[in-house]
């Protein structure tokens, strides 16, 4: 590889760096992909949900040949107590549309897929090889140094689709480290099932799938959100809060996700199956405010490394994704019209990225991850459990007199936030939500 | 709640994923120190492979076979020079099969 210079270095085989270097290595650009795994997908870890309109503006026909798991006809939002679940359902047919919106994946084989496709397009991929450094001349990154020589390999642009646990880009002063307060730390396992044992627990036929999110005291009073996603033989289910919040409370992450599945409401869904893996990943969930620098001279970044993820709507990988195509038409774009990868023409990249979804997404609820951080016992462990009672309270018949019941409940509501705390809380969700 | 979580073990997790351990490099390294700083000793509790556990004498130590990668101890630990933390070497630590 020694003085070979590549249009780009990308630097991750996730989501996000699979998306660039595609984009760019089907418009003829010369691309190294650099992945430390022994495979493409073997260090990612996500939920997982995929978005088919964001693939789609990469690989047009992806339906035809990528691992899908299954289609989604049906989410369920749940605000848990300890014994009970007040939900929000959502089921419809139109989802069983010919070419639906939405899908389970399982990332390890879904990124393999993505990785052939980059490859057929005429990237250069290196697996097991880990990029140790950025190289800089005069403020200026020039290529990466691996584990595999200390030469540099040579770019005019490097992509950091690092993750968002990425070093280099941290190293080399491009942008900070992820304080404890802007990423969650998720844990998850995958339970394996039959399918039919699947198909008949949640009601579903053929290749429809089933999503549960889950917020309330499940996460002891920190932010967090819990999932279980149908995959059409398995189940994927896990439980994420904040990294600051876990430090300040000492709770540990799998005692959280073995109370997830023993509660009530969870345990039958996955009775009897076998688990398979258990593994860990961090959330970027600064939202907004925590974007760091996206390009400078030589460098943009993306994904997951960016905070890219839209945390209220629970969107990660269709951000990385989308980052990672739209680096790739701006480092293409550059390019074809001669000019250098310098800070002032990169700069196209957030041009283009802040006339997107991903930046107008995450600018409407840039108020968001303060509001449930700082106010997290509120949100995660007071409502869920006044929200119970009153339902229970509503359910409930046993010669109690209506209006006594409801009384009982506002008074509750009371005496847990008092008038003024609720309609502030009210106020102040609104004003974030805007 | 009453869920009853006793005796859970993480290593029984840990257990089902598939490592390819760097014998002799690990890539995660603690400070020497006497007594452990408060977000160093949360490590004991909330690292999620439970790779961080105090010794004897009142330190934390590290054994970072079964280290998942996610960047939590980094996170909390690299910033004070508690820890040290590099990305395994190229093809090297967990390997996961789902992921």
């Amino acid at each position: 590889m020694s003085g070979e210079k590549f249009d780009a270095i990308v630097i991750g085989a996730g989501m996000a760096g699979n998306a660039a270097a595609y984009t760019m290595a089907s418009r003829g650009l010369k691309v190294l992909q650099l992945e430390r795994g022994e495979y493409p997908g073997s260090k990612n870890v996500q939920g997982a949900i995929m978005y088919a309109n964001m693939l789609e503006k990469i690989i047009p026909n992806f339906r035809d040949d990528a691992p899908l798991e299954r289609h989604l006809v049906e989410q369920r939002f749940w605000m848990m107590d300890d014994t009970s679940h007040v939900g929000i359902q959502y089921r419809s047919d139109d989802f069983n549309e010919s070419t639906p919106e939405r899908y389970t994946i399982i990332r390890a084989q879904f990124d393999r897929w993505f990785s052939r496709k980059v490859r057929e397009a005429g990237a250069t991929v290196l697996c097991e090889t880990t990029a140790t450094e950025l190289a800089q001349e005069g403020g200026k990154v020039i290529g990466v140094r691996t584990d595999r020589t200390g030469d540099v390999i040579l770019a005019d642009t490097v992509v950091l689709a690092e993750g968002a646990n990425g070093l280099l880009g941290a190293r080399a002063g491009l942008r900070q480290t992820p304080t404890s307060e802007s990423v969650a730390l998720a844990v998850k396992e995958i339970h394996f099932l039959p399918e039919d044992v699947i198909d008949q627990r949640f009601g579903l036929h053929g290749n429809e799938g089933c999503v549960i999110e889950a917020a309330g005291t499940i996460s002891r009073g920190m932010a967090g959100l819990a999932f279980l996603y149908t995959n059409k033989e398995s189940i994927s289910l896990g439980i994420g809060c904040l990294v600051s919040d876990f430090a300040a409370t000492c709770e540990s992450p799998y005692e959280l996700l073995e109370a997830f599945k023993n509660h009530p409401s969870i345990k039958h869904l996955i009775a009897d199956s076998e688990v398979k893996e258990y593994a860990a990943h961090l959330i970027p969930e600064g939202g907004y405010k925590a974007i760091p620098a996206l390009f400078g001279d030589g460098w943009v970044v993306v994904g997951d490394a960016a905070q890219l993820n839209n945390a209220v709507h629970r969107e990660g990988s269709n951000l990385a994704m989308t980052s990672g195509r739209i680096a790739g038409e701006a480092i293409f774009e550059v390019k074809s019209r001669g000019g250098r990868m310098t800070k002032r023409n990169l700069a196209l990249y957030k041009t283009m990225l802040d006339d997107s979804f991903v930046i107008k997404d995450l600018r409407k609820y840039k108020d968001m991850p303060a509001l449930l951080h700082t106010n997290s016992r509120n949100f995660f462990m007071t409502y869920p459990k006044l929200m119970s009672e009153a339902s229970k309270n509503f359910m409930r018949v046993d010669g109690t007199p209506k209006i006594e019941n409801e009384r009982a409940t506002t008074a509750a509501f009371i005496k847990a936030r008092s008038r003024w705390g609720l309609v502030s809380d009210a106020v102040r969700l609104a004003l974030a939500w805007r | 709640m009453t869920v009853a979580v006793t005796k859970l073990r993480v290593e029984d997790k840990l257990f089902q994923n598939r490592y390819l351990v760097d014998q002799g490099r690990p890539h995660i390294k603690v400070r020497p120190h006497e007594h452990p700083s408060a977000n160093l000793l949360a490590l004991t509790r909330i690292c999620p492979a439970k790779c961080y556990e105090l010794n004897d004498k009142g330190q934390v130590e590290i054994a970072a076979d079964g280290c998942m990668e996610c960047g939590t101890c980094r996170v909390l630990c690299e910033a004070s020079g508690d820890i040290t933390w590099n990305y395994p070497r190229g093809g090297f630590g967990v390997l996961f099969k789902f992921g």
